[in-house]
């Protein structure tokens, strides 16, 4: 019990895959003008993340250990995930075209996510048992969300502030991104 | 003339870090020091400078349906080789690199280069983009790692010059803030190197016209 908690802590909080790891620089910076997209697109990197997190783990038992081929992680997992953000993306056209036509290019792009092969990576790396897996998957989700969530409403406000020229755009959206976490550093202290 | 030009874009112009804001996650994670930040940069380069090399000789092979998975693929292989050989050889750049050299596989600025070059143009303009967009990559993390190691730890040149490879000490012991080597300081030290990266381009560009203007 005390593991499960402690690894959703550190997922969620103190090791967030943005703002502390670094992953997923990319679509944090791009999907967080509006508040809405942001929340569409941290539930959909949330959902591939726990997807690929279990696809990856069966993969990595029963295809690349029994024949020793550790060393075509990266290319499996790349493969597995792509496939995945595919199935995805045909299953949301079907059945949600709403949320779809939300997401637009966002969607594919979940493939060059850092942070979905990094927490893929991490769990090999750690040698999480399948559930411990797919709990980190699903954890560094919602990290990812949070993260994501609030930092589009805080720059819906720095957008409209007034600012020395050369700050404009990219250069205060990072500065206000460190200010952010200076915040969740606050969260390092946290053990379960 | 063709290199002249295509090395501006990439240093300036086209600068994938500081223009595109294509490879951030690493720019972000590794620039601690300058040992990591050249390492980095020069795995970076020779994975673009080899994709794309081979993307373009496949360029009228890959059907354009699942020109994306291909492309990954072909990176993905490079990805390893490249871990493979830094685990061998480089140990130590291997180890504190980690886990964000197999990660190079989602770095955009790759998959990026081949989607917008590498596809449409011929074998030997897309390794001189490689090249050009690599440097590009390698000397932005390069300024921002200089940077937030004097800043973050007092020394300069870690991992590689000075006593033990710790670096050589400018700014004494107590005054380095260490904050300025946590990921806080990856986000502030990359807005003003960006910032400042704006307003010089604004000054050329200014010194440009007036010159324009006097003829």
């Amino acid at each position: 019990m005390q593991a499960i908690l402690g690894i959703l802590l550190a997922a969620i909080l103190s090791q967030n895959f943005i703002l502390v790891k670094f992953c997923g620089i990319c679509p944090f910076m791009g999907v967080s003008r509006k508040m809405d997209a942001a929340l569409g697109m941290g539930m959909a990197v949330t959902f591939v993340m726990a997807l690929a997190s279990a696809a990856c783990y069966w993969v990595n038992a029963l295809l690349l250990v029994p024949m020793q081929l550790q060393y075509m992680q990266t290319v499996a997992f790349v493969l597995v995930i792509a496939s995945i953000v595919q199935v995805v993306e045909m299953f949301l056209k079907k059945s949600v075209p709403a949320l779809y036509q939300a997401l637009g290019v966002f969607l594919p792009l979940i493939t060059t996510n850092c942070a979905v092969l990094g927490v893929v990576l991490e769990n090999v790396q750690k040698e999480y048992s399948f559930l411990f897996s797919v709990l980190n998957g699903a954890a560094g989700g919602l990290g990812f969300t949070l993260a994501i969530v609030v930092f589009a409403s805080l720059r819906e406000r720095v957008n409209e502030s007034d600012c020395p020229e050369c700050f404009r755009g990219y250069p205060l959206t990072l500065i206000a991104a460190g200010l952010l976490a200076l915040a969740f550093m606050g969260f390092s202290g946290l053990r379960v | 003339m063709n290199f002249k030009k295509h090395l501006y874009e990439g240093l300036f112009t086209k600068n994938p870090v500081t223009v595109q804001l294509l490879g951030m996650c690493s720019t972000l994670a590794i620039s601690t020091s300058l040992f990591n930040g050249l390492g980095m940069g020069l795995a970076v380069t020779i994975i673009t400078i080899c994709s794309n090399v081979l993307i373009s000789a496949l360029r009228n092979v890959i059907p354009n349906q699942i020109r994306i998975a291909a492309y990954i693929t072909i990176i993905a292989g490079f990805v390893t080789v490249v871990d493979l050989l830094l685990q061998a050889y480089l140990p130590a750049l291997s180890s504190s690199l980690g886990i964000f050299i197999p990660l190079i596989v989602v770095n955009c600025m790759v998959l990026g280069r081949a989607e917008a070059f590498a596809s449409k143009h011929d074998v030997l303009s897309s390794a001189l983009d490689g090249l050009c967009q690599g440097i590009g990559y390698t000397a932005a993390l390069v300024v921002v790692c200089i940077i937030r190691e004097l800043l973050g730890y007092g020394t300069f040149g870690g991992g590689l010059l000075g006593p033990g490879g710790a670096g050589i000490r400018i700014i004494p012991q107590p005054y380095p803030a260490m904050q300025i080597a946590l990921p806080v300081g990856g986000f502030l030290i990359l807005g003003f190197v960006l910032a400042g990266n704006q307003w010089l381009m604004k000054r050329l560009n200014l010194k440009t016209r007036k010159k324009g203007a006097k003829k």
